[in-house]
């Protein structure tokens, strides 16, 4: 593993978190960067394979836009990335609306205006037993809830993918019932790992990925991990959520990476990182154990699945 | 008419036709070309290619009514072991490239895994089709048991279609076609089964 000049001081604050990081078993990466690294456009892995601990290596660029469970656009692997095209992800604004003091529709460039953006590189781990490393660009949700200043009452928020059907082809078919929708607790929402991605690999959002902005949840399986959205409403009440809905018996609402709970169609005691030949053991709580398996303790995780 | 010399000089070319894409994404596999997640895409490809040719030797049987093409019954054996081929390759995909031979963990995921029960018996189903396709075996079975025997080929096409249809997570229009086909092909021969004593009277 390389490890970077310590003549580079910017780079500095990442060496010493990387050193904590290692110490407590999690491999997010947490750091403040410039929002220069956005347009550098660096795919070169090597940037932020250093940050990472010895097990984990980040995939490639053509890894994480090839290979894409994203069915607005065909429920094929590739399809995002071949019938993304024509998608437009510029401009966009979001609905924030439900038990908060200021609902609002606000332009996402505003919102950018108004948050941290950093560098998170996260084990995503999809409920299909493949998983990668991937490095987002983004900022923290608690930023935006704060912003939007929930009432007390509000204990869940759901969060909406835009209806497109002319400039995404799969949702012409009606395969799940569109818009896609997903949810969180609140307080998973507010935990420091759940970030709104706006980037990967210092490239904006790629439409496949969710251009231009989607949620990362990385000790859940994929599917929670909503993309393009255009709505969040904070409410009371635990919402649908798209997967659980079509087929409740293998999808829960949390979803949460857990190798000792059975899926009716896939193992998930192992998994393939792309890139890998053989097999990987999945972790609880996809790794991030020390920093989230605090939410659950009070909750039976084979029923709550 | 097409005699039975057409389809016998057709069995070559149909050879090499059926052969060609197991041995095309066996070296894409190897140089590096078969996308991302290669084991998963050289499974699936392996999979339906099976599921394919056994409803072709099922349709088979069915064209095989009309006279004209009477005898394209006879590429119907060639098929049929191309798709036993196929499903074999497909499940040693499985059990070494998938699983690296973990057979604890296989024999776990055949039981607990509705789709992969499905799938697993639909295989053990075709082993005694293969291995009594000779001529040799047909006289020394008789062709009446022999005849019996091969009507396993009806659970192997539904065990298998729903082997596909439980995998697919939302979009299951593919598998329903298939079944689709593979139902109204059983139709047709009940619907033969029932007439035929009417006609005799």
């Amino acid at each position: 593993m390389k490890i970077l000049g310590s003549e580079i001081t910017p780079y500095k604050t990442y060496l010493n978190r990387r050193k904590f990081i290692e110490g407590s078993f999690a491999s997010a990466l947490l750091a403040t960067v410039s929002s220069s690294v956005l347009a550098n456009h660096n795919t070169d892995p090597s940037t932020y394979n250093q940050f990472m601990n010895e097990n984990d290596k980040v995939n490639s660029y053509e890894e994480i836009t090839t290979y894409n469970n994203f069915y607005e656009f065909g429920t094929h692997k590739k399809h995002p990335h071949l019938n993304s095209g024509d998608f437009k992800p510029k401009p966009w604004s979001v609905k924030i609306d439900g038990l908060v003091k200021k609902p609002m529709t606000i332009d996402l460039e505003k919102i950018l205006s108004k948050v941290t953006i950093e560098d998170r590189v996260y084990r995503l781990r999809c409920v299909e037993a493949w998983s990668m490393v991937i490095p987002w660009q983004g900022f923290q949700l608690s930023e935006l809830i704060k912003m939007a200043e929930p009432l007390s009452s509000a204990k869940y928020i759901q969060f909406v993918t835009v209806f497109r059907p002319e400039e995404m082809p799969g949702q012409k078919k009606r395969t799940i019932n569109w818009p896609y929708r997903e949810g969180l607790r609140m307080d998973e929402a507010m935990n420091p790992l759940t970030i709104l991605a706006t980037g990967l690999y210092g490239h904006e959002m790629p439409n496949q990925n969710g251009a231009p902005m989607r949620l990362v949840v990385p000790w859940k399986y994929g599917f929670k991990s909503i993309k393009s959205i255009v709505e969040i409403r904070f409410l009371d009440q635990q919402p649908e959520t798209s997967w659980e809905t079509l087929a409740p018996w293998e999808y829960g609402f949390y979803a949460n990476v857990n190798p000792t709970v059975n899926h009716p169609r896939w193992s998930q005691g192992t998994e393939r990182r792309i890139g890998e030949f053989k097999r990987r053991e999945t972790l609880m709580f996809n790794g991030y154990e020390k920093e989230v398996a605090h939410l659950y303790k009070d909750l039976d995780l084979t029923k709550f699945y | 008419m097409f005699s039975t010399k057409n389809f016998n000089k057709s069995k070559p070319i149909l050879f090499i036709l059926i052969l060609f894409p197991s041995l095309l994404w066996a070296y894409q596999f190897v140089i590096g070309n078969l996308g991302v997640n290669p084991i998963e895409k050289l499974m699936d490809e392996l999979g339906l290619m099976a599921l394919r040719l056994i409803i072709v030797t099922l349709m088979i049987t069915t064209l095989s009514n009309i006279k004209a093409i009477k005898s394209i019954v006879i590429l119907r054996r060639m098929i049929g072991l191309f798709a036993f081929y196929y499903v074999c390759l497909h499940f040693s995909t499985y059990i070494v490239l998938d699983h690296f031979l973990d057979m604890q963990f296989i024999i776990q995921d055949i039981i607990k895994r509705p789709f992969i029960t499905f799938g697993f018996i639909s295989f053990l189903f075709l082993i005694p089709l293969a291995s009594t396709s000779t001529n040799k075996m047909i006289k020394k079975l008789g062709f009446k048991l022999w005849k019996k025997i091969h009507y396993l080929i009806y659970p192997v096409a539904i065990l298998a279609s729903l082997h596909f249809y439980v995998l697919v997570r939302a979009d299951k229009t593919e598998p329903v076609i298939y079944m689709g086909i593979i139902l109204l092909l059983l139709l047709h021969r009940i619907f033969k089964k029932l007439t035929r004593p009417l006609l005799a009277r």
